[in-house]
């Protein structure tokens, strides 16, 4: 257990005059303890005297600082927490100071539950005006792991609750430009362009959206989110999708200067499924990734788009022979 | 590819068991109903369970039980979605605690692996029984609202699709019969193009792998070892058939045997 100068300085609780009249309550085990814990001295101490203070449902001053001292030893403890909630109701207590100790501990435990979700229970309690001070926040937790699932689940929720939507599209571009394949920006960008109040959806967004897309593909065609991302821009509607030139033409650009990538592959295996009808030149570039070495010959480029992924991603080769294996009847 | 340690991994579980002092003891002190369900479960998969003394580990189970159970256990945490979505009960993660879903359902399944059917009937017949007085319907569609546009899962509407996440929506979904709202062909080459380089799987595009199936008992090669991803590695060699192991329920997450003397009586 590593220890600090505040530990080192610590002052037993016995030892301190305010906490005289507190009989501590030592924890339970049972008759057959199980798997007892041998608990360093000061964090038993501390637990012995929270259980009495809880026990007795004391909502005083002290108390809140009790629950500092056993989150500080223990922040996973849901129930200190909880407590904590309960007292700080009850005093009325300056949601501001208990922000900024919040800030300090989430700074150290970032992927903690239970300091993400008292974070959100006080953004709550302080309403909109704090709307702002949170997306800092969570950009600040954001600047040091652009992926903690915490810190976006809790900025959605902020977003959504509180609002701040402003910014957030120039957000997302941002994060991107930074590292382009960035999963969690990307999806953040498709959470805002379908549901920020601002912009007008999905549909209104659409054709910007294939724009900025097309363009991050063609700077990193081997970059999953995007081609995922693409799609969901047509989300449920395959005939636009198939109609949309911008989407096969990527397709075809892609093949003709990065040879063989897999996503340009799949999403143009797609379009044919849906019905898509392939252009001559993108049928001779096809035709020219094949393995000449490839003894299976095809009439149907479907199954030849397959029968490259299952030579070039041969990681996925099975998955690749299983579409082959399964295409729809118009195709094959 | 070596062989599994069956019996040095049957040792090391046991060994955790009865560690007294370390800084992941303390830590981990209100969450060690889960560690008791992957190291139980592991042990069972390894075919290893009678390791243990069971009468203990059900009576401590029995003691962080809720005297008031029954009560919904939720209330200092958020609508995450869980496997435990659906379940009501009323278990914490250790003595002294407050009841809490995600032990609640570690201690059902440490009780159905262990055959304790007095205490059984009430908890896993709860976890049938009890689906009846939830609007099931209700938490299917908000699993189902958590669904993205690449076909995986969230751990809310919007969230970023995440492999474990998908195991817990799956799951549910299974579970209460609602497979149907699952784009399988979508999210099969989701999880498909989830496999790395090296072999393993990742949990998020651009994430690294860790031990859905390496085999290993930490998360990735040369990282400590721990019990819980020693249960996620030797549940992933089971859901792949590795000889010797008893298989395992991919929606309960407890051996087949287990889940079927449960449901069917077997």
């Amino acid at each position: 257990m590593p220890s600090s100068v505040d530990e080192v300085d610590r002052i037993p609780l016995s030892a301190r005059p305010e906490w005289s009249d507190v009989r501590p309550v030592p924890q339970d085990d049972g008759p057959n303890p199980v798997a007892p814990i041998a608990y360093r001295d000061d964090f038993r101490e501390t637990m012995d005297y929270f259980r009495a203070v809880y026990l007795a449902d004391e909502r005083s001053r002290r108390a809140v600082d009790l629950t500092t001292e056993a989150i500080g030893m223990n922040p996973g403890n849901y129930t200190v927490w909880h407590f904590r909630r309960v007292v700080l109701e009850s005093l009325n207590a300056d949601l501001h100071e208990e922000r900024d100790f919040l800030d300090r501990m989430t700074m150290r435990n970032a992927k903690n539950y239970q300091i993400w979700h008292h974070r959100r229970w006080l953004a709550e309690k302080l309403g909109p005006e704090v709307a702002n001070k949170e997306l800092e926040f969570t950009k600040s937790i954001l600047d040091l792991d652009a992926k903690n699932y915490h810190a976006w689940s809790h900025r959605q929720w902020v977003l959504q609750s509180l609002g701040g939507w402003e910014n957030e599209l120039d957000y997302c571009c941002m994060l991107l430009e930074d590292d382009i394949f960035n999963n969690s920006a990307w999806n953040q960008r498709y959470f805002v362009i379908t549901r920020s109040p601002l912009l007008g959806g999905l549909q209104a967004m659409r054709d910007s959206e294939v724009g900025y897309t097309t363009e991050a593909i063609l700077a990193n065609p081997p970059n999953e989110s995007p081609w995922r991302y693409l799609r969901g821009l047509y989300k449920g509607n395959a005939s636009q999708l198939i109609s949309d030139n911008r989407v096969s033409e990527l397709c075809l650009k892609v093949l003709k200067t990065s040879n063989s990538c897999r996503f340009a592959l799949g999403l143009l295996l797609d379009l044919l499924c849906y019905g898509f009808q392939p252009s001559e030149e993108l049928r001779a570039v096809v035709e020219a990734l094949r393995n000449s070495e490839q003894d299976t010959v095809s009439s149907n480029l479907a199954a030849t788009v397959c029968l490259i992924l299952e030579i070039t991603d041969p990681m996925r080769s099975n998955y690749w022979a299983w579409r082959r294996n399964n295409l729809p009847s118009q195709v094959r | 590819m070596g062989g599994l340690e069956e019996e040095k991994h049957a040792r090391y579980i046991v060994s955790v068991e009865k560690k007294k002092d370390d800084f992941e003891a303390l830590v981990i002190e209100h969450l060690r109903m889960n560690g008791a369900y992957w190291g139980l479960t592991t042990l069972d998969l390894l075919n290893k369970i009678g390791a243990i003394d069971a009468d203990e580990v059900v009576s401590w189970v029995m003691e962080c039980q809720d005297k008031d159970c029954g009560k919904f256990v939720t209330h200092n945490e958020r609508c995450v979605i869980h496997l435990t979505s659906v379940i009501s009960g009323g278990f914490a993660g250790n003595l002294g605690h407050d009841p809490h879903l995600l032990y609640t359902l570690s201690a059902v399944q440490v009780l159905a692996l262990l055959d304790r059917f007095s205490y059984c009937a009430i908890c896993c017949l709860s976890l049938l029984g009890r689906l009846s007085k939830i609007n099931v319907e209700k938490a299917v569609n908000y699993i189902v609202s958590c669904k993205n546009l690449d076909g995986g899962f969230g751990s809310i509407p919007g969230g970023e699709s995440h492999a474990g996440q998908i195991f817990c929506c799956v799951g549910a979904l299974a579970i209460t019969g609602s497979l149907h709202h699952v784009d399988r062909d979508l999210l099969g080459w989701w999880l498909c193009e989830r496999q790395c380089k090296d072999g393993g799987l990742s949990g998020r595009p651009e994430k690294l792998a860790d031990d859905n199936d390496n085999g290993g008992i930490s998360d990735r090669p040369d990282n400590a070892v721990d019990v819980f991803h020693t249960f996620f590695g030797v549940a992933g060699l089971s859901l792949m058939e590795y000889p010797g192991l008893k298989s395992i329920d991919p929606a309960y997450a407890l051996p087949v045997d287990v889940v079927n003397r449960i449901f069917f009586r077997k």
